[in-house]
C-alpha cells in the first residue's frame, strides 16, 4: 500500500521528479517550474500526512526495500523528523510559490536545471531528516551540498566565488562528517543510528568514539555555519539568486544543525554529550559566541541580505544554544526556532528579492520611504519578521526567546541568558534602522518621488505583483499564528521528542 | 484573606479587544475621516462601558476572569478583572473618550499627516493597555507590555522630524531594554515558583531565597516596569518623547503608557513580592528611597524647562513616584493615597496637557516665556490650567490635595517622617515652577495681542470636562466611579485584609 510507504515517499517523489524534470522540459521550460512547484507541494502533503500519522499512532520505522536493519536501510518518522520535514517542505512550498513570480528575472535560461538542483536539494534535505542510518546521511548530504552549490552559484558575478568558497568548506565539512562516521563504525561495526545507540554504551571509553563524535560534530558545525565555522555563509547567502537564498537560508543550515542533534542526544547519550565529553557545552558557547558577533556583524552591513546573512549567524546560534543548554526546555527552543526561524528568514529573504525585483538593489542606504509607498505588503511583512526577529509578542520569536531563557536558567548558566536578551536588542538595532529608513526617510532625490507615480499608476496596491506579495505576506503573518499557538505545537510534538535521560 | 469570588465572563476579553477590532475599519476608512473618526468614538464608548460594567463585581470583590489559551505550556494568556485591573483600566478607558474628541479637534486644527496611522495605533495602546490592567499572570502581562511599546512608537515619531525620530530611538532602547529585563525577571520567577499568576500578597509564598536573589530579582523587574514609570534614572525617555503630538503626551505620557508603568511596580510589589518579604529584605526602603530622590530631583529639573510640554513631563515623573512610594511605603492609606494619585493625576495632568495642546492649536506656541497675557485670549483653557496646576500642588478642593493627605498618613503609619517631608517639599516645589505660567496668562500682559481665542470646541469642551472632573473627585472622591472605595479593597487584599 502506498500509504504504508509515506515515509520514503518525500525523498523518492523529489528524486524521480528532480531527474523528470529536464525530460520534461525538453519543448517548454515553463513546465520545469510547474513541476518543481508541483513535487514541492505533494512532499509538503505527505509531510503533513506523516505528521498526522506520528501524531496519531507515534513513531514509525521503515525498512528500505523490505531489508532488516543493520543490513538494510532504515528510515525513522519520530515527532522530531516529522515535524522538520513538515517545516522544511512548507517553507519550500512557499518560496517555490514565490519563485513564480522572479523566474524571468534572475535565470532566464537556465529554468530547467535550476528547478531540477532545487528538488535534488529538497531531496537531500528530506532524506537527511528521514533517514536511520548515518551513511545514508552522508549521501543525503552530498545530494543536498552539490545542489546547493549549483544554486548559489548560478546567481550574480560573484556568485561562482562564493559558491566554490561553499564547495570547498562543505566538502571539508562533509569529509569530517565522513572521518569521524569511519571512526565510529570502525568500532561499532554498524551504520543504524538505533543499532548504533544501543553499542555506544559499552564503548565510551573508546578513544576512537571520542574522535568520531568530535570529528562529526565540526563537520556538521561547518554545514551548519556554527561561529567560528560560518566563514563561507554571508557571501554565498549574498550572491546566490533570490530564491536560492529564500530556500538554502530557512532549510540548508537547519537541516545540519537537526543532524546534529539527532546524532548528540538520539544517538549517543545525553550524559555522555554532557558530561563525558562536554560536547555540548562547547557548542553553547561557540553558539553565544555567533549570536553577538553575527549580529554585531548585521548591524555593520549596507546590503540587506548581506545583513540577513549574518542575522542568520546569529539565529542558527539561538538554535545552537538551545542544543548547547542540554536540558528539554533548551530543545524545546532550539526545534521550536527551527520552526520560527525558517518563517522568518523566508519572510525576509523573500522581501529582499521583492525589493530586487522592483528596485533593482536592496542597499539598505538607498532604502527611503518611496519604498514603502512601492511595496507596501512586502514592507508590512518585513515589518512584522523584523517585529518577530527582536522577539517581541504575539510574534513567534518571542517564544523561542522564552524557552530558551527558560532553559538557560534551568541550567543556571547566566551568560547565556545575558547573550539571548541582548542579541533581541541588537536585533533591534539593525531592523529598526531599516525600518526608520522605509517607513520615515523622505526621498532625497526629489526625481525619485517624481518617477514613482507613473509607475505606480499601473497597478492598484503600489508596485506589487500579487504573486511576489502573497508568499511572503502568508510566511510572515504565519508568524502571529505560531506565536500565539505555540503551546499547542509545543504540547503536540516537541514535548515528545525530549529523548530519554534529559 | 478570602479568595476571591471568581466568575468566568467574556467582558474582560471584549474590553480589551474591541479598540483592536477598530483597528481594521480605522485603516479601510482612510479616505473617509469622519467615518474613521466614528469607529475612534465608537470603540472608546464601547471599551468604557464593558469596563463599566465590571465595576460592580469589583465593589462586591467579585472577580471576572477569562481565558484565552495557553501560551506557554502551563501558563495561559489569561485575563482577571481583578479591583486593581478595574482600577486602573477605567481610568484609561474613560480619559480615552475625552483624548479621542480632543484628538479630533487637534488633528485637524493642526491638519496633520497620516492621521490614520495615528488613529489606529491609538487604538492598539487602548488594547494593550486594557490588557496590561487585566493580565492575571506575568506572562500575559510582558505580552501586553510589550505590544503597549511598540504600538507606541509611531506615535512618538509621528511628526517624523530629526527630534521626532531621535525621541523614537531613545523611547526603544529604554523600553525594550526594559522588556528584556522583564522577561529575564520573569522566567526566572517561573524556574524558582513554577507559577506566575499574580496574587495579592505574593507568589513566592514560604519559598525561602537568599537576600541576593530576592535583590537582584527585585531590581530586574523594577527596571522592567521603573522604565514606564519614569523612576530616575531611567526616566529621561518621557521628555523627549513629548516631541509626539500632544493628545498622545496627555493620554499616553501622562496616563495610559506611565501608568502602566506604574502600574506594573504595584503589581511587583503587592501581588508577586508581597509586603512580607518587600519588608524582610528591605526593598521596600530601596523602592522608596528611588522614588523620594525621583519626586524630588524630578520637581527641581521642572524649573529649568521653558518648553511647556517638557516642563509638564518632568512634572509627570515627579507625580508618579508619588505612586511609586506610596506603593512602596505599604501602609494602608499609603496604598490608597497612591492609588487615588493613579486616577487623580491622570485627571489633572491630562488636563494640563490638554491646554498645552490647545494653545499650541491656536496661538502655535510651545514656550513658557511666550505665554504672557494668553489668559485673557483664552479664558477657559487657563482656567481649566489652573484648576489642575494648584491641584498637582496639593491645594483643596481639587483632588490632588486627597491623594497627597492619604500618602502624607501613610508615611506616619508606616512610622516614616522623611517621606513626609518630602510631599511637602515636593508640593512647593510643585506651585513653583506652576505659579509662573498661571502668572503670565493671567497677569501679565501680552506683547503683541492675540490674534485668535479658544481653540475648537472639541479641544475646549474635554479640557473643561476633566478640569471639573478633577474637582468632583476631589470634593467626594467616591463619585461615579467609587475610586476611594476601590483604592480601599485593594489595598486591603495586598495587606491582608488589614485595611482601615
Amino acid at each position: 500500500m502506498i500509504i504504508q510507504n509515506s515515509p520514503a515517499l518525500i525523498p523518492l517523489l523529489l528524486l524521480a521528479s528532480a531527474i523528470s524534470i529536464p525530460l520534461l522540459a525538453i519543448r517548454k521550460t515553463g513546465i520545469a517550474y510547474v513541476t518543481a512547484a508541483a513535487a514541492a507541494f505533494c512532499a509538503m502533503a505527505i509531510s503533513a500526512f506523516n505528521t498526522y500519522r506520528v501524531w496519531e499512532s507515534g513513531p514509525i520505522t521503515y525498512h528500505f526495500g523490505g531489508w532488516i536493519p543493520p543490513i538494510g536501510i532504515e528510515y525513522v518518522l519520530d515527532p522530531l523528523s516529522a515535524f522538520v520535514t513538515l517545516v522544511v517542505n512548507v517553507v519550500a512550498f512557499v518560496v517555490l510559490c514565490h519563485a513564480g513570480g522572479l523566474k524571468d528575472r534572475e535565470i532566464t535560461e537556465k529554468a530547467t536545471p535550476y528547478y531540477s538542483l532545487v528538488l535534488l536539494l529538497l531531496c537531500g534535505a528530506n532524506g537527511m531528516i528521514l533517514t536511520g542510518d548515518l551513511f545514508n546521511l552522508y549521501v543525503f548530504l552530498e545530494i543536498f551540498s552539490l545542489a546547493g552549490y549549483g544554486l548559489i552559484g548560478i546567481g550574480e558575478k560573484q556568485a561562482p566565488v562564493a559558491s566554490f568558497r561553499y564547495l570547498i568548506m562543505g566538502t571539508i565539512g562533509a569529509s569530517f562528517y565522513l572521518l569521524g562516521l569511519g571512526f565510529v563504525y570502525i568500532v561499532t561495526g554498524t551504520l543504524n543510528m538505533a543499532d548504533m545507540k544501543t553499542m555506544l554504551p559499552l564503548l565510551y571509553g573508546n578513544p576512537a568514539v571520542t574522535a568520531g563524535l568530535t570529528l562529526i560534530v565540526i563537520g556538521m558545525g561547518i554545514k551548519m555555519a556554527l561561529f567560528p565555522l560560518h566563514g563561507w555563509l554571508p557571501d554565498a547567502y549574498t550572491y546566490a539568486p533570490s530564491t536560492s537564498t529564500a530556500l538554502i537560508a530557512p532549510i540548508g543550515t537547519k537541516v545540519a544543525a537537526y543532524v546534529i542533534l539527532r546524532v548528540l542526544f538520539f544517538v549517543f547519550d545525553v550524559k555522555f554529550v554532557d558530561q563525558t565529553l562536554p560536547v555540548t557545552d562547547l557548542i553553547g558557547w561557540l553558539a553565544a559566541g555567533g549570536i553577538l558577533f553575527g549580529s554585531v556583524m548585521a548591524i555593520a552591513q549596507r546590503e540587506m541580505k548581506r545583513m540577513l546573512a549574518y542575522s542568520s549567524v546569529a539565529q542558527i546560534g539561538y538554535i545552537g544554544l538551545g542544543i548547547g543548554l542540554a536540558n528539554p526546555l533548551g530543545l524545546i527552543g532550539a526545534v521550536l526556532h527551527i520552526l520560527n526561524h525558517a518563517f522568518m528568514k523566508g519572510a525576509l529573504f523573500l522581501v529582499a528579492a521583492n525589493l530586487r525585483k522592483n528596485a533593482g538593489h536592496s542597499d539598505i542606504s538607498k532604502l527611503d520611504a518611496t519604498y514603502r509607498n512601492r511595496l507596501p505588503w512586502s514592507m508590512a511583512a518585513f515589518t512584522l519578521a523584523a517585529l518577530s526577529m527582536i522577539g517581541l509578542p504575539p510574534t513567534a520569536g518571542f517564544f523561542s526567546k522564552w524557552y530558551l531563557a527558560l532553559g538557560s536558567i534551568d541550567k543556571g548558566n547566566w551568560v547565556f541568558l545575558v547573550v539571548i536578551l541582548l542579541s533581541s536588542l541588537l536585533n533591534a538595532v539593525y531592523f529598526f534602522r531599516v525600518l526608520e529608513k522605509v517607513y520615515l526617510l523622505p526621498p532625497t532625490d526629489p526625481e525619485a518621488g517624481k518617477a514613482l507615480p507613473k509607475l505606480a499608476r499601473r497597478r492598484a496596491v503600489g508596485q506589487e505583483e500579487y504573486s511576489l506579495m502573497i508568499p511572503t505576506v502568508v510566511l510572515s503573518f504565519s508568524l502571529l499564528l505560531l506565536g500565539l499557538w505555540n503551546a499547542n505545537i509545543v504540547k503536540g510534538i516537541l514535548q515528545r521528542i525530549i529523548p530519554p535521560g534529559m | 484573606m478570602t479568595d476571591p469570588d471568581l466568575y468566568i465572563s467574556v467582558l474582560p476579553f471584549y474590553a480589551v479587544i474591541v479598540s483592536l477590532a477598530a483597528v481594521p475599519l480605522i485603516l479601510m476608512s482612510t479616505r473617509r475621516a469622519n467615518l474613521r473618526e466614528f469607529w475612534t468614538l465608537a470603540a472608546s464608548l464601547v471599551k468604557f462601558s464593558l469596563v463599566f460594567a465590571l465595576l460592580p463585581g469589583a465593589l462586591e470583590g467579585r472577580v471576572a476572569v477569562f481565558t484565552f489559551w495557553e501560551i506557554s505550556p502551563g501558563i495561559a494568556l489569561a485575563l482577571k478583572a481583578d479591583t486593581l485591573g478595574v482600577f486602573f483600566a477605567l481610568i484609561a478607558s474613560g480619559l480615552w473618550i475625552l483624548t479621542s474628541f480632543y484628538s479630533i479637534g487637534y488633528v485637524r486644527g493642526l491638519d496633520e499627516h497620516k492621521q490614520t496611522r495615528y488613529f489606529a495605533s491609538f487604538a492598539v495602546c487602548l488594547s494593550s493597555t486594557m490588557g496590561i490592567a487585566f493580565s492575571a499572570n506575568l506572562l500575559s502581562f510582558i505580552f501586553f507590555y510589550e505590544i503597549l511599546t511598540i504600538a507606541t512608537y509611531p506615535l512618538v515619531i509621528h511628526k517624523e522630524t530629526k527630534v521626532a525620530i531621535d525621541a523614537g530611538r531613545k523611547y526603544l532602547v529604554y523600553t525594550l531594554t526594559a522588556g528584556v529585563l522583564l522577561i529575564a525577571a520573569a522566567a526566572w520567577t517561573y524556574r524558582l515558583t513554577g507559577t506566575l499568576e499574580f496574587q495579592a500578597g505574593g507568589l513566592f509564598g514560604d519559598l525561602s531565597l537568599s537576600p541576593s536573589v530576592v535583590t537582584t530579582l527585585f531590581l530586574l523587574f523594577l527596571c522592567g516596569v521603573g522604565v514606564k514609570a519614569g523612576i530616575m534614572p531611567l526616566h529621561s525617555w518621557l521628555p523627549a518623547a513629548m516631541a509626539a503630538p500632544t493628545p498622545v503626551s496627555a493620554l499616553l505620557h501622562a496616563v495610559a503608557v506611565v501608568k502602566s508603568g506604574v502600574f506594573g511596580v504595584v503589581r511587583v510589589v503587592g501581588f508577586v513580592f508581597g509586603p512580607e518579604l518587600m519588608n524582610q529584605f528591605g526593598l521596600s526602603t530601596m523602592l522608596a528611597l528611588c522614588a523620594g530622590v525621583t519626586v524630588i530631583f524630578a520637581s527641581l529639573l521642572a524649573f529649568r524647562q521653558d518648553n511647556l510640554k517638557h516642563r509638564l513631563a518632568y512634572s509627570t515623573v515627579g507625580h508618579l513616584s508619588y505612586i511609586v512610594l506610596g506603593a512602596a511605603l505599604l501602609s494602608p492609606a499609603s496604598l490608597v493615597g497612591g492609588l487615588l494619585h493613579i486616577a487623580n493625576h491622570a485627571t489633572m495632568k491630562i488636563t494640563l496637557f490638554f491646554c498645552a495642546g490647545a494653545i499650541y492649536v491656536a496661538h502655535h506656541k510651545e514656550k513658557i516665556s511666550e505665554l504672557d497675557g494668553i489668559g485673557r485670549a483664552m479664558p477657559w483653557t487657563m482656567g481649566a490650567f489652573t484648576v489642575g496646576a494648584v491641584g498637582l500642588a496639593g491645594v483643596p478642593p481639587v483632588n490632588g490635595f486627597l491623594s497627597k493627605w492619604q500618602l502624607g498618613l501613610g508615611a506616619l503609619q508606616a512610622g516614616e517622617v522623611l517621606p513626609l517631608a518630602i510631599l511637602v517639599v515636593s508640593g512647593l516645589l510643585n506651585a513653583g515652577y506652576f505659579a509662573p505660567i498661571v502668572y503670565r496668562a493671567f497677569l501679565k500682559k501680552a506683547a503683541v495681542p492675540y490674534e485668535h481665542g479658544e481653540a475648537a470646541p472639541a479641544m475646549v469642551v474635554p479640557l473643561v470636562f476633566t478640569a471639573l472632573l478633577s474637582v468632583l473627585l476631589g470634593l467626594n472622591p467616591d463619585l461615579f466611579f467609587h475610586f476611594y472605595r476601590l483604592a480601599n479593597i485593594i489595598s486591603g487584599s495586598i495587606l491582608g485584609g488589614a485595611g482601615p
